[in-house]
């Protein structure tokens, strides 16, 4: 089993972190093999950002992301960039409030307006936790509990509360996208 | 040290985690991406265990200090990349002739120059083996696991006390910024050597050879422990003062590079996958290797006979693994490497046409891909 996750958007959205906060949890609490890249490069300043993570059951050999099975794109560039590289069967998450169009893809879509929510919850900072929330929701590769000690570790105390809110949010979502394929929120599918 | 669960860490934070385990308990160095965490970690970490850690003026510095540290008894370490690897060489040099234990980082980039500093590359494979002048041997290690970094950081530390000499751990960027699951080892399962020092009282050759089977190795005293020596680059006989006999100077000379030579097979590590009845070899080292190693598996996977040596010490070159290996049949062997045929280069030579050498090159900075091995095996066949 080999499991490839890319998480995309621009620089400030906190994509980099949220991968590592999900390997970090794979890592720590899980019998899985995890391994966490991130485009590393003058672009990730303001630019373009890019978290990957591959799960597996053994020890991972090519440790970077090609063809993501799941794919979380937070911006319309991100979306543009890498949907084409979607696994075939793969998920395409989308944040509705940026992705406006959304190219065919061989898999499925899923799209739900991510940064919008967090900014009603109170901070659109936390969009990357509703993000990774939905990720773990819809593949059940960690609980959200595990995500949650994960994110106790890494990040700032003050911080915990709104957070663990947006990344439980964000789970249900999740759940929710995987149990009834109905699609949640608005979106354009090609 | 903390219980010994899984955790995320990064191949640079390993290389930390790794040489504080080993008993490094000196950093100097000049920040440089992509080596830059590893500083940035040592500031950290250091003062928790008593230990220093100095941001140097430049490369050539930190290399300096790394020697005196040494020499003061501690066991120390630089990280650097790039331009700062060029930099540190002379110095490096000083620590092979003066037999100064210390253990030098490169997370390599791109070159030749500033090259693509983000970007990663293993174009320094035969700098690290000959980026000094004159002759000595000297012991390079290249890890492709976060897992490994930290085994072989401690490794770098024992030989380098053991053998009195610099070691140089050849790491690339994609190991160096990759974040693995590790699972430390608890401290009382780890090995940790420490360098001989001179029996209390006696009187104290720093570069006598002595008697038994490490003998080639003299002990080294700390300053500060009441011996009195001297250290210089220049050629040296056994009281460590200056020579320019070429009968003392020659054995010296000598004895530095016999004393990693004559260990060649001790040293040398390497990882083999379906070797034993391959007549395709893949022979890769770092982060390629991942990469090859991936394309071995697929292809073994549907038939193909084709098997995989994963190099983990660079130098002194396992040439004896190779001849062995291609003792079978070979048809060809491939050499994936993200430089122009370095690693190529050597393999031809120890193979001596014996079988046909081809290269699998990258340049600009990407990791090469499984496919593109695959090709080049195919094209083989």
């Amino acid at each position: 089993m080999r499991k490839e996750f890319r998480l995309a958007g621009a620089g400030g959205q906190g994509l980099i972190s949220a991968s590592i906060i999900l390997a970090e949890a794979i890592a720590s609490r899980t019998d899985l093999y995890v391994a966490q890249t991130q485009s590393y490069g003058p672009e990730s300043r303001g630019g373009s950002s890019r978290g990957d993570v591959i799960v597996s059951d053994s020890q991972v050999d090519y440790p970077e992301v090609t063809n993501p099975e799941y794919l979380l794109v937070m911006t319309q560039d991100a979306c543009s960039t890498y949907a084409k590289d979607l696994a075939p069967g793969g998920v395409l998450i989308a944040d509705s409030t940026y992705v406006k169009e959304i190219p065919s893809v061989n898999g499925t879509v899923k799209s739900y307006p991510i940064s919008e929510r967090a900014r009603e919850m109170g901070r659109e900072i936390v969009a990357n936790m509703i993000g990774l929330g939905i990720l773990a929701g819809l593949t059940g590769v960690v609980s959200l509990e595990v995500l949650e000690e994960a994110v106790m570790e890494r990040l700032p105390k003050s911080t915990w509360d709104l957070n663990k809110k947006a990344l439980r949010h964000g789970f249900e979502v999740g759940m929710q996208m995987a149990g009834g394929g109905e699609e949640v929120g608005e979106g354009t599918r090609a | 040290m903390e219980e010994s669960r899984s955790r995320l860490y990064q191949g640079n934070e390993a290389c930390v985690e790794g040489a504080i385990a080993a008993g490094m308990r000196f950093f100097a160095g000049y920040p440089i991406t992509p080596s830059t965490e590893i500083a940035e970690l040592c500031s950290v970490r250091l003062p928790q265990v008593g230990g220093t850690f100095i941001q140097m003026e430049d490369e050539i510095a930190s290399m300096a200090a790394v020697c005196g540290a040494s020499l003061a008894g501690l066991k120390a370490m630089t990280a650097t990349s790039g331009p700062g690897f060029s930099l540190k060489q002379e110095n490096i040099g000083f620590a092979a002739e003066a037999e100064i234990p210390c253990v030098i980082v490169n997370v390599q980039r791109v070159g030749p120059s500033t090259g693509m500093p983000t970007s990663p590359a293993q174009g320094d494979l035969m700098q690290a083996r000959w980026g000094r002048h004159g002759d000595q041997e000297i012991v390079v290690l290249s890890p492709a696991y976060v897992d490994e970094v930290y085994s072989l950081t401690i490794e770098a530390f024992n030989i380098a006390e053991e053998l009195r000499t610099p070691v140089i751990l050849l790491m690339d960027e994609v190991v160096g910024h990759l974040r693995e699951k590790v699972t430390l080892p608890k401290p009382g399962d780890l090995v940790i050597k420490d360098r001989k020092k001179p029996v209390p009282g006696s009187r104290y050759l720093p570069y006598a050879p002595g008697e038994g089977e490490d003998g080639d190795v003299p002990p080294l005293a700390a300053f500060g422990d009441g011996f009195r020596f001297h250290v210089t680059g220049l050629t040296h006989g056994p009281d460590g003062f200056p020579t320019n006999s070429p009968s003392v100077g020659e054995p010296q000379i000598k004895r530095i590079n016999s004393k990693i030579s004559s260990r060649r097979e001790k040293l040398c590590k390497a990882e083999e996958l379906f070797t034993e009845d391959a007549d395709i070899l893949v022979v890769s080292f770092g982060s390629s290797a991942r990469s090859a190693k991936k394309a071995v598996k697929d292809l073994r996977a549907v038939g193909v006979k084709v098997g995989l040596l994963r190099l983990i010490t660079l130098w002194p070159f396992p040439e004896h693994v190779i001849q062995r290996i291609a003792a079978g049949k070979l048809k060809a062997v491939i050499v994936p490497e993200m430089n122009l045929g370095q690693l190529a280069r050597e393999v031809r030579r120890c193979l001596d046409g014996r079988a046909p050498v081809i290269g699998v090159n990258r340049v600009a900075g990407k990791l090469i891909e499984p496919a593109d091995v695959i090709r080049a095996v195919q094209e083989v066949k």
